[in-house]
């Protein structure tokens, strides 16, 4: 896959808790070209949310290579990997994940103040980010004043308001009921479809993962299924 | 700047805490600010008395009289420039409880020998052609709501006149100021040649005062003098005037040192429970510092977030306490200037205050702010 966004290469990861060797991952290899939307499945321990640290940065592998957006993270130091998230990923987290003393407004606007955007274009991209996930009119409202479904939202477009070149959501309708989670999927499938985001998604959900372009199976650090959805 | 509003929006997370937090640093400044006056105040005359000055009191004590027969032989020590006596006069002026310094001196000696105490060539004049005539500081007088021209009686207390009346009056020619803000003010000179008329003239004063030629020769010309006098009925102890007054501050104890300890107490006491707060409140967030970082905060950003709470909190305390303190000075300068007549929160104790409120955001923020650098992202995401 020439055009791929995602390339991760023999990858394992190790932990040793209480002095016992767990592998995580053992020799992955998953490629995700740019524009996809890939859901990664898998019981859990499987290595899913593992996978998704090492492609989003916050993590790195034991061995093995993770290239993504034109970046080797395998060996960056944790200020290169900050700033090249701050540039390149955007994060949708299970329990959204906003800061509490914050409006919606000023959640999303988090990733913008590590730019150098002045303060009215940050209060334009934020405006547009809250548009496109059609919360405009909740700006000024605090989390807690917010129903679950509408604070995934803001966690939606605070990951999108940098416009970045990959999209990692990490059970982003875990929290929801069938209806919410259908609408925030519905969300999810529109950036990708009309603004070609690529996204790649952890879920246990078979029905959040059939709305992926391509559903990822791992299975004990091992890639055992890969389908087109 | 553009994090200000995050970190203002931090400390109103708890409002309470952080109030109660920001009060303790606004006392606590006060309070340094309160014992820097006061050490100031019991330093002062430490301070300004001039190594060049020596004082000669009786061997035994300084209550204990000399003759003054003794000027005119410690005038003609060498390196001796000048020399004047002051005798305690320790009358009541209406009310015990009105106490001040009450000197009975030779005006010109006086005045040459104290050149910081500025008085005008008119008073000079006066007080010199008066022989009821006394000067009076400047905070004396406005103490007690004297003008230039009163008569100002006071009782006598140890001192008996010859004809039984224990009232003195004063005729008050002029008021003197301090050269400096570290002159004593509270202070009543009169002439020591009617003290002599009133009590018959034993031939007797307190103590004296000497100025030598040179500083660097102080010690030598105070030998001279004791020397002078040794033997004698009237032996005499020479010292510089700066080592009388801290003889006198270290009587009641090392003053300096218990404000200091107190003032290093209070602020210690200060800095375990703003640092217990920050620790805490940095704790409570462990998950949105992990959702910071994932976002692309930096480890140095999100140190410079805690730290700027932190600094937030201990500096607009420490600079508001500083500044209530200088606001309140002047008022505690009346109530205790009978006691304290030098009260003011000098310059530099500002300044160090300032400096320890900053360092106080530092250490208090430091810890905290260095738990949330190291802490991995995946783990602090993991924390709820």
């Amino acid at each position: 896959m020439s055009d791929a966004v995602v390339q991760v290469s023999d990858v394992h990861k190790v932990y040793t808790r209480g002095g016992e060797r767990i592998d995580v991952l053992r020799g992955l290899h998953l490629e995700v070209a740019a524009g996809e939307f890939v859901a990664l499945m898998g019981p859990s321990g499987s290595g899913k949310s593992t996978l998704l640290n090492l492609i989003g940065g916050l993590d790195t592998p034991t061995s093995g290579r993770v290239l993504v957006a034109g970046r080797d993270l395998t060996h960056a130091s944790s200020r290169e990997l900050a700033r090249w998230r701050a540039e390149h990923v955007g994060f949708v987290f299970q329990f959204y994940n906003l800061l509490p003393v914050l409006t919606a407004a000023r959640n999303v606007e988090l990733p913008l103040l590590l730019t150098t955007l002045a303060r009215a274009e940050r209060r334009r991209h934020v405006e547009a980010a809250l548009a496109l996930v059609g919360l405009t009119d909740r700006a000024r409202h605090y989390p807690a004043q917010l129903s679950g479904g509408q604070e995934q939202r803001v966690g939606i477009a605070r990951a999108i308001v940098t416009d970045p070149t990959l999209l990692l959501c990490d059970e982003p309708t875990g929290d929801l009921d069938r209806e919410t989670a259908s609408e925030i999927l519905d969300l999810l499938v529109a950036l990708n479809g009309r603004y070609h985001k690529t996204i790649v998604m952890v879920t246990h959900d078979a029905i959040a993962a059939a709305r992926a372009g391509r559903v990822v199976h791992l299975d004990k650090g091992r890639l055992v299924e890969a389908r087109a959805a | 700047m553009k994090y200000l509003h995050l970190v203002w929006r931090n400390l109103l997370r708890r409002k309470v805490r952080t109030l109660f937090t920001f009060l303790s640093i606004v006392v606590a400044f006060f309070l340094f600010g309160l014992l820097a006056a006061v050490r100031n105040g019991f330093e002062a005359g430490i301070e300004i008395a001039g190594q060049s000055r020596l004082l000669t009191v009786h061997k035994v004590s300084i209550i204990q009289p000399l003759p003054k027969r003794h000027l005119q032989q410690i005038l003609s020590t060498p390196g001796v420039a000048a020399a004047t006596h002051m005798t305690w006069f320790g009358g009541i002026y209406q009310d015990p409880k009105n106490f001040f310094a009450q000197l009975a001196v030779d005006p010109a000696g006086l005045l040459e020998v104290y050149p910081e105490y500025l008085v005008d060539e008119a008073t000079r004049e006066r007080w010199r052609a008066t022989r009821t005539g006394a000067i009076a500081g400047r905070k004396l007088a406005e103490r007690f709501g004297w003008q230039v021209g009163d008569r100002v009686p006071i009782r006598a207390t140890f001192w008996r006149p010859r004809d039984g009346k224990d009232a003195f009056e004063f005729d008050l020619v002029g008021l003197y100021a301090g050269a400096t803000a570290e002159v004593d003010e509270t202070s009543f000179f009169f002439h020591y040649e009617y003290l002599m008329e009133r009590v018959g003239d034993p031939g007797l004063v307190g103590w004296y005062i000497v100025e030598v030629e040179d500083p660097a020769r102080a010690d030598e010309v105070a030998l001279a003098i004791d020397r002078t006098f040794a033997n004698s009925a009237f032996e005499t102890k020479t010292a510089t005037e700066k080592a009388f007054m801290q003889s006198f501050a270290h009587q009641v104890g090392d003053t300096s040192a218990i404000l200091t300890a107190i003032a290093a107490i209070v602020f210690f006491v200060i800095l375990l429970i703003a640092g217990n707060t920050m620790a805490q409140a940095v704790r409570e967030r462990t998950n949105e510092i992990g959702v910071l970082k994932t976002l692309g905060y930096s480890d140095r950003t999100v140190t410079g977030l805690v730290l700027g709470e932190s600094m937030l909190v201990a500096g607009v305390g420490g600079l508001l306490g500083l500044g209530l303190v200088l606001l309140a000075a002047p008022g505690f300068a009346k109530m205790l200037e009978a006691f304290l007549p030098i009260f003011y929160v000098p310059t530099r104790d500002v300044a160090i205050g300032v400096g320890l409120a900053l360092l106080l955001g530092l250490a208090t923020g430091g810890v905290p702010a260095w738990s949330a650098q190291r802490l991995p992202v995946v783990e602090a995401l993991r924390r709820r």
